[in-house]
Parts: C-alpha cells; sequence; structure tokens
C-alpha cells in the first residue's frame, strides 16, 4: 500500500520485500487459519492441540513490525495497531503462556494481588474462584476469531449482491435492494436478538446473525462503487472480450472497489466484537464455562456489586474496550492514508 | 412503508410457528419437567387452548385485521393486552430517551461548533481524540465503569434503575449518562465535520473581510448552514437509540422497551414481539422519513430548486 516513496531506485531493504501483498496475504494466513482451527474445532485435533499453534506466533509478531514500520508516520494508528496486535498475541500465545487454567475454581473472591493456596492472582479471581487475568486472556482467543470470522463472511456476502445488484441491475437490483430495505429497517439489536433466538445460541449461529445485519449495509457501499465502476472502458473491453460476467464482477470491478471497503471493514469489526460481546452478556451469544469477556460480564453483574469486588467487572469492560479502540484507531489512520493517495 | 412491516410481520409469525418455538412457550410457561410428562394429546390440547394449533396463515390473517383494529392481542406469557403493555414500556423508554436527547444535542453541538470554528485547533485534536475514545467504549463498559466509579465507589447514586418504589429521578441518572457518553461523541463528530466545511466557504470569508464582527459571523451566516447537516443525524440516533437501549436497560434493570423486547424474544412470546418489531421498524422509517423531509425544508438551495 506504501510503494509510493519508492522514488529513488534504491535497493529494497527487507521490510519493503515483506510490504509485498502477497507476502502479506501468506503472514495473515498463517497467523489466522490455526488461530480459528484451534477456536472452532479445538476438540477435533487431538492431545496436541497447542503445536498448531506455534507457527502463528513468528507470523503475528512479523506482521506487526510490518504494520508499525508502514503507519510509522501517524502515531494514533500505530497505537491502535499495538493495541490490537497486543490482543492479537495474547490469542496466539494463551497456551504458552504460565497461566491457570481459566475454568478451574481455586480461592473465590481473592482480591487482586492476594496469593491464596500457592497461586499468586494478580487481578483476583471471580466468585467462583477462577483467576480472572486468565479468562481475560483466553477469552480475547474467541472474541477475536469469531469477531472477525463473522465481518469476513459477513463481507463476502455483502459484496457478492453488492455486485450482483450493481452489475446486472433490473429486476436483480430490485430484488435485493428491497431485502436490503427490510432487514436495514429493523434496529441492529431487534435483529441480533431475533435471529439468535430462533437458531438458539451459538458461535457459528452469531455468525449468521451478523451476516443478516451487516450484509445489507455492505451491499450497498459495493453496489454504489460497483454502478460507478462498471461505466469505465475496461469493463467494456472484458465485455467485448466475451468475459463472463461472473468472470468480470470477481476479477476486474472487485479488485477496484477494495479501497472504501477496507476502511468500512476496519469499523464494522469493531461493530461485531461490541455486538458479539454484547450478546453474550445478554445470554444470546457463546455458551459458558469457556471464558469470554461478555461472559464474564454477565456472571458478575449479579454477585460484583460491591466497590471491593468491581475489578471482576473492571477487567473484561477495560479489555473490551482497548480491543475496540484499536479497531477504531486503525480505522482512522487507513482513512488518512487512502486520502493521501 | 406498509409492505415493509407486512412482510417482516409475516416472516416474524412464520419463524415462531415452528414447533421448536411452541415447545419452548410450553416449557416456560409450564415448566420443563411439567413437558416431558405430557402426553402429545395434552400437549395438543394446551396448544389448542393457546391458539397455537391453526395454521400460521390463518393466525396471520387474524392478527392483521385486529391490528387494523387497534388490538394488539394478549400477551402469551402474563395474558395482559400487548397494546398496553408495549405502551407502557415505550413511555418508560420514551422518558430515558428525551434526557438522552436533552443532554447529548447541546452538549455535543457546541462542542462540534467550537471545534470546526478553527480547525486544527488545540481544542479541535482533543475533541477528536475524546470523541473517538468514548465511542469506542461499548455502552456496557462505559455502563460498568459509570457503575463502579459514580454508584459503587462514590456512592453517590443508586447501581441500578428499576424502579421498583415509584419513579426515582436518580435512578435515571446513570442510564442516561451511559447512553450520552457513547453517542455524543458521533453526533459532535459530524457537527465538527459540517462547521468546518462552512467555515471554509466563500460567504464566510467574504462576511469577515467585510468588518463584521466574528461573533455575528458565526452566530448569523455561519451556524445557520452548519447545522442542517446535524439535524439529520440527531433525528438519525433515534433508531440508532432503541437498539442501544437494550443493554442499558437490561444491565441497569430498568422496565423499558428494550428489555421487554428481550425478554419476550426469550420467552418466545410471539404477539409482544410481534408489536413491538413493528414500533422499532416504525419509528427508523419515520425518523428516516422526519430526516429527509427535515433536511429538504432546512436546506434552501434544495427547497427553491
Amino acid at each position: 500500500m506504501n510503494t509510493n516513496d519508492t522514488a529513488l531506485p534504491a535497493r529494497k531493504t527487507l521490510i519493503q520485500h515483506l510490504q509485498a501483498p502477497r507476502v502479506l496475504i501468506f503472514l495473515l494466513l498463517v497467523m489466522w487459519l490455526p488461530l480459528t482451527a484451534y477456536v472452532m474445532f479445538g476438540e477435533l485435533l487431538g492431545p496436541h492441540k497447542d503445536m498448531i499453534l506455534i507457527p502463528a506466533i513468528p507470523a503475528t509478531a512479523l506482521l506487526y513490525a510490518i504494520a508499525v514500520y508502514s503507519w510509522r508516520e501517524s502515531w494514533v494508528s500505530v497505537l491502535g495497531v499495538t493495541l490490537v496486535f497486543f490482543w492479537l498475541f495474547m490469542a496466539v500465545t494463551a497456551p504458552f503462556l504460565p497461566l491457570m487454567d481459566p475454568n478451574k475454581p481455586l480461592a473465590p473472591f481473592t482480591l487482586p494481588g492476594v496469593e491464596k493456596r500457592d497461586h499468586l492472582f494478580l487481578l483476583g479471581a471471580d466468585f467462583k474462584g477462577r483467576d480472572i487475568l486468565s479468562r481475560a486472556i483466553w477469552g480475547c482467543q474467541r472474541v477475536i476469531v469469531w469477531g472477525v470470522t463473522a465481518t469476513l463472511v459477513a463481507y463476502v456476502v455483502g459484496s457478492a449482491f453488492g455486485l450482483l445488484a450493481g452489475y446486472l441491475s433490473g429486476w436483480w437490483d430490485e430484488a435485493i435492494s428491497f431485502l436490503a430495505n427490510v432487514l436495514l429497517s429493523f434496529p441492529v439489536m431487534v435483529l441480533f436478538i431475533l435471529i439468535l433466538n430462533y437458531l438458539g445460541p451459538s458461535g457459528f449461529n452469531i455468525i449468521i446473525a451478523v451476516t443478516f445485519a451487516s450484509a445489507p449495509a455492505i451491499m450497498r457501499i459495493v453496489r454504489g462503487l460497483t454502478l460507478d465502476i462498471k461505466q469505465r472502458d475496461y469493463v467494456f473491453a472484458a465485455q467485448t472480450r466475451g468475459e463472463h460476467p461472473i468472470y468480470i464482477m470477481v476479477v476486474e470491478l472487485l479488485p477496484n472497489v477494495r479501497g472504501p471497503v477496507i476502511v468500512d471493514a476496519c469499523l464494522r469489526l469493531g461493530y461485531t466484537t461490541v455486538a458479539i460481546t454484547t450478546l453474550t452478556f445478554l445470554g444470546l451469544g457463546l455458551q459458558p464455562p469457556d471464558p469470554d469477556w461478555g461472559l464474564m460480564i454477565k456472571e458478575s453483574a449479579k454477585t460484583a456489586m460491591l466497590f471491593k469486588f468491581s475489578y471482576m467487572l473492571i477487567v473484561p469492560a477495560l479489555s473490551v474496550s482497548t480491543l475496540i479502540l484499536g479497531f477504531n484507531l486503525m480505522a482512522d489512520g487507513l482513512r488518512e492514508m487512502s486520502l493521501r493517495d | 412503508m406498509a409492505l415493509i412491516m407486512a412482510v417482516t410481520s409475516a416472516i416474524l409469525f412464520l419463524v415462531f410457528d415452528s414447533e421448536k418455538f411452541k415447545k419452548q412457550i410450553a416449557v416456560a410457561e409450564l415448566g420443563g419437567f411439567a413437558v416431558s410428562a405430557l402426553s402429545d394429546d395434552d400437549y395438543n390440547a394446551w396448544l389448542e387452548k393457546k391458539g397455537l394449533n391453526v395454521p400460521f396463515y390463518q393466525r396471520y390473517g387474524q392478527w392483521v385485521g385486529n391490528v387494523l383494529r387497534g388490538d394488539f392481542g394478549l400477551s402469551l406469557e402474563t395474558n395482559e393486552p400487548v397494546g398496553a403493555l408495549v405502551w407502557d414500556r415505550l413511555k418508560n423508554t420514551g422518558i430515558l430517551a428525551f434526557w438522552v436527547f436533552f443532554l447529548m444535542i447541546p452538549l455535543s453541538l457546541t462542542l462540534g461548533v467550537l471545534a470546526g470554528m478553527k480547525e486544527g485547533s488545540k481544542l479541535d485534536r482533543s475533541l477528536s481524540f475524546i470523541a473517538v475514545f468514548t465511542t469506542s467504549i461499548p455502552e456496557i463498559a462505559t455502563a460498568i465503569i459509570l457503575t463502579v466509579l459514580l454508584a459503587l465507589g462514590a456512592g453517590w447514586l443508586p447501581t441500578k434503575s428499576a424502579m421498583t418504589q415509584g419513579f426515582d429521578g436518580w435512578q435515571l441518572v446513570l442510564p442516561v449518562l451511559t447512553l450520552v457518553l457513547y453517542d455524543f461523541g458521533y453526533v459532535a463528530r459530524m457537527t465538527r465535520a459540517s462547521m468546518a466545511e462552512v467555515m471554509t466557504s466563500q460567504y464566510i470569508r467574504t462576511a469577515v473581510l467585510k468588518g463584521i464582527p466574528y461573533k455575528r459571523v458565526i452566530m448569523r451566516h455561519a451556524l445557520r448552514n452548519a447545522l442542517i447537516a446535524p439535524f439529520t443525524v440527531i433525528v438519525l440516533q433515534l433508531n440508532w437509540l432503541l437498539s442501544g437501549v437494550v443493554v442499558v436497560e437490561v444491565f441497569f434493570e430498568y422496565s423499558g422497551f428494550g428489555k421487554l423486547l428481550l425478554e419476550a424474544a426469550l420467552f418466545g412470546d410471539v404477539y409482544v414481539i410481534q408489536a413491538a418489531t413493528l414500533v422499532a421498524v416504525f419509528v427508523a422509517v419515520f425518523s428516516q422519513i422526519i430526516s429527509d423531509v427535515g433536511y429538504t425544508m432546512l436546506n434552501p438551495r434544495i427547497r427553491f430548486s
């Protein structure tokens, strides 16, 4: 993205080589696939499931270095990237950190910094006696994986419909736009509650609910961009060459609408994370006993109503806030950069 | 608009017609143990008593007819008339929304205008940062932090807003504050952008060069045009409020519209959900229309063309 400043034909440094899109995609996959497999299909991986995360750790570190290098001019986006990668790093290293089992009840209501039963509770223990530090770190895995996957699926569906509506117009456009209007006229939370209540609470159903809630808005953005772009000469050239409409949509149109879509995706990642945490708090999201920020709030909301015990609520609240702040600052940085080009 | 409402309500009836939901209602009303002990005949008798054995399109037709006459049916959970129930809860949320807007509008407009007057000033940059910061913290986290600081720590305010002993203004402070904190940043940023755009325009420069006092330029020339865009944004916040209010109401146990919706959805109370969703969709579409019409009325360029 940042290849404009290669005015001098100097030799590329190592980090500039790493900025090539192919390398970035490869690193992202190395980071992302193991993490997703670990969280979603953990039971299927057998006893050595921790091993799968090992390649993800250097990939995450490398990606962080590249991101900081690319965005070094704006300290706001560096801060955002740092927050996001802090949690990503926690997610991939969680099994290797010296943490207590997040589901093991040890000493209920232990205050932060107190040592009990040969274990120092840095952030205290919750009402069942589980270590909060460990729960906060393990919890970020689920929030990040489900949040990003849900956003991704919403984008695939939304862009597909947006391309169809924008490129084919006519009946397709009418039908898809009407459907999108119906979905958009629901307040988001109402839609979430209805869908998750119908399908039952689980991670995969959250993906479906997020798709229903976000895809219409994404579809509108992509449709607008497509309507603009399909008038360009290279699209006519492709049509003259006799390319199949689907091929035109995916190969000619899709890469050219990516700019605004990426910025929007960053913002939407934040919304989805909020939505997942909120839904889990309302009892419609991920299910106990595995740790999750929304769940931690939900479980403590009844018992922790004393100032002394408020750390049980503060820790997950701050965790989710920092992650979302990171996404939003990243989006701000990306928008600034896209304006500059 | 009518078409959208008709489609959504039909979909809802179809969804809640499934076997699973009927079971869910039965379990919620009779208890899980009783339902598992129930024979098929007894279960069917129960369905008949509740009027759930009729095919959904017949129930839907009947329901539409009743709604047109202003009758929303009876709640499956409490047997109260749904219209009164929803109306009552909606009034509570209305009180909440009134105070949110009452505080949020002057606050965000003043800050936005002050920041937009001098783009790039210290105030401008700090406002931008604060706005990103407050909107990044989700409502649930804002609610927690405020509760811990103001209610549990300082002890100034009650932690919950259940209002069991009648209406109490103090209990309203925390939910209102949470919603205002979350929302004002967005509106302030919109106002700032609009004000900054106006301040760079030709007629403002002309007015300043003519020697009109700066204060008068702002009050008479700039504000009028700068406040058109924020108006639309504020009206659209109404729609946002209906979904944002769910979390806050559940956390503070305030019995308003959002909490009603969640409880009805968890119970499978079709008629309440139907009515509540219709209200929500109506508010959404209606606020869209108001903002469109208001924008046209306020903007002379569109009004006269």
